[in-house]
């Protein structure tokens, strides 16, 4: 502690020595909000949130009435980016989808990353047969690349005449499926070190239970990589979700999704004539992924000093 | 050494056996077949079709059948194409291949240069830019960036083709014909280079920062040697010594195609067969070439491991 006072001292020389240093955390928070690149990141991330969730509760065609008389509509005032192929505002599907979209890639990656570690710890901690069991089936989930398991169970979805509402939860969990052996095998590979701390052997040396060392000792050594690869794994999760639902093997119309909007691009009339239909979903995606990305690089600067890309 | 091989290739067989369990009994157990296609068959006519193809015994039989045939080389029989598998493969893999191989090499070719420069001037004005435009490449949705540049190069400025391997009805041979591939090759290399130089670059990036340091360097610069031959004579190749264990994971992208791109380009390549198959069930070849994915993974990710060992004797394996 006292070594962290003096470099904090040396960096801040106003500091009045007989001042307790700020927590880790909240160093690591201050220092994140002199990155102007990642704090930029972050606030349109937070934009982007409200928009999709707040803004179509503002929009007068929220209610996705479908009006085939004023279909196919260029922008205008009233219609900021258009009218689809059924009349609908495409400005406001577009916030609606967004939700989805932004949904799909949050929740999936919060399913994955609870799988990835609960296993992770699990199999790092305890090791031997459950350590071999868990990390085999994270191999096999590693031989078929990413994509064509993806595609392989969407289809699989479609022949299981899974209904509409309900491919949504099911994109989640087919994303989550492919997610969760990657971030076990980093958590695991964190407790094979961290175990052989002293300050486990102390936690052994008291006799603490089984779930309090792994839960409360453990766990929270890996929370700041947890943190920043669950934040890059977000625009990953957003990036397959929208290939997938182009392909028309994930989130499926009337729900609407990023990617099933830019399927329009499929016909070649709305391709050639109509670029307000598919053009600023993935303006959206690409937006959004970007300040995902960029607010996880800075978190990664910040939270875990190790795997610095020298930045 | 040797053990270790030898461990890691029964290892291996054993992976690729539960591969083949998972990817057999996905589809089997799906209800559908290839028969259910066609909706002018009478029960009878299905019923006998099913017979001939061997869709109705049981499905531990099927899998001992198909697990067999494999083994020997034999990866099932196209019902949608009436080809044998194999064929099919080999007939489109070479043009996933050509498209595979360009990418890669212009990938690994721009990926250095950038690398070492922006490792170089590290923090100059370059460095930034590229570092943005490195986070916007990592962060383009590969189907949209593809149909975008469609839009712009084929449809408005109309100055390349908008998809396929030879334009339509053509019949240019020799010169012409590489020329017109090489025209339709453009947009989607330049979408697969766009998509893979990002980390590479900036792997190799931290790799040059960490070497440049080193004292052998600048003994070299003490030497009154150019900076152009510090930087890539001396520093480059220990900079990439880490990076040829991406090679190992380069091997199955190389030959499964990419089914966004190929789809979106219409290139006639494996990853647009596979797409084509699932729409008419071809399940034959649906596992067939899923199991080949599976296959080049398992002996891509061994190679890296091999390579990464050749590269640093210091990892122990």
């Amino acid at each position: 502690m006292s070594n962290l006072s003096t470099r904090e001292a040396g960096r801040v020389p106003d500091r009045r020595v007989s001042e307790a240093p700020p927590s880790l955390w909240r160093q690591a928070i201050q220092q994140l909000s002199k990155n102007k690149m990642a704090m930029a990141g972050f606030i349109f991330v937070i934009f982007m949130l409200v928009a999709c969730f707040i803004g179509p509760l503002f929009s007068p065609y929220a209610d996705g009435k479908v009006n085939i008389l004023i279909k196919h509509q260029p922008p205008s005032a009233k219609h900021w980016l258009g009218t689809d192929h059924l009349g609908r505002d495409v400005l406001t599907r577009l916030l609606q989808a967004g939700r989805i979209s932004l949904t799909v890639g949050l929740a999936s990656m919060a399913l994955s990353m609870t799988i990835g570690t609960v296993l992770g710890i699990i199999s790092g901690y305890y090791r031997g047969i459950v350590d071999q069991l868990i990390m085999r089936i994270a191999d096999l989930l590693f031989t078929i690349p990413g994509i064509p398991i993806l595609f392989i169970m969407g289809f699989l979805m479609s022949e299981w005449k899974v209904p509409t509402d309900y491919r949504l939860y099911l994109v989640m969990v087919m994303l989550s499926l492919i997610g969760w052996p990657g971030v076990a095998r980093l958590v695991r590979s964190q407790m094979l070190t961290l175990r052989e701390r002293e300050y486990m052997q102390a936690a052994d040396v008291l006799g603490l239970s089984d779930r309090r060392k792994l839960f409360h000792h453990l766990l929270p050594n890996v929370f700041p990589l947890l943190i920043v690869i669950g934040t890059l794994g977000i625009g990953g999760a957003i990036l397959a979700e929208s290939a997938l639902s182009f392909f028309g093997l994930g989130v499926m119309p009337p729900t609407p999704s990023w990617g099933n909007m830019i399927d329009a691009a499929n016909n070649l009339i709305d391709f050639e004539k109509r670029p307000w239909l598919w053009i600023p979903p993935g303006l959206a995606i690409f937006a959004t992924v970007i300040a995902i990305n960029v607010f996880g690089d800075g978190l990664r600067d910040v939270l875990d000093p190790k795997k610095q890309t020298s930045r | 050494m040797r053990t270790y091989l030898l461990r890691r290739c029964l290892y291996m067989l054993l992976i690729l056996l539960g591969a083949s369990l998972l990817i057999f009994f996905l589809f089997s157990l799906t209800p559908g077949d290839y028969v259910d296609n066609n909706l002018s068959l009478s029960e009878e006519r299905k019923a006998e079709l099913r017979e001939i193809y061997g869709l109705n015994k049981p499905v531990f039989e099927r899998y001992v059948n198909w697990m067999g045939n494999l083994l020997q080389g034999d990866l099932g029989y196209s019902l949608a194409q009436q080809r044998p598998v194999a064929q099919l493969i080999q007939d489109y893999i070479w043009n996933s291949f050509l498209l595979a191989v360009v990418a890669t090499f212009f990938t690994w070719f721009i990926a250095v240069i950038i690398g070492v420069i922006t490792a170089y001037k590290q923090y100059s004005l370059f460095d930034t830019l590229v570092m943005i435009g490195i986070f916007a490449a990592m962060s383009i949705p590969s189907f949209f960036i593809g149909l975008f540049l469609i839009k712009v190069f084929a449809v408005d400025l109309k100055i390349l083709p908008p998809g396929g391997m030879i334009t339509t009805g053509s019949r240019a041979e020799g010169w012409d014909y590489i020329v017109e591939v090489m025209n339709h090759m453009v947009l989607p290399v330049a979408v697969m280079v766009l998509l893979g130089v990002g980390s590479l670059a900036r792997y190799l990036r931290s790799n040059v920062l960490e070497v440049i340091k080193q004292d052998y360097v600048r003994t070299a610069r003490a030497k009154g040697l150019k900076e152009r031959t510090v930087l890539y004579r001396h520093a480059l190749k220990n900079a990439m010594l880490p990076a040829i264990t991406l090679v190992g994971f380069e091997l199955p992208g190389l030959f499964s195609g990419s089914i966004i791109i190929e789809k979106i380009f219409n290139w006639p390549g494996i990853g647009q067969l596979y797409l084509q198959s699932f729409t008419v069930r071809d399940y034959p070849l649906l596992m067939g070439f899923t199991m080949l994915l599976a296959v080049l993974t398992v002996i891509g990710t061994l190679l890296s491991d091999i390579l990464y060992h050749a590269s640093d004797p210091r990892v122990k394996l």
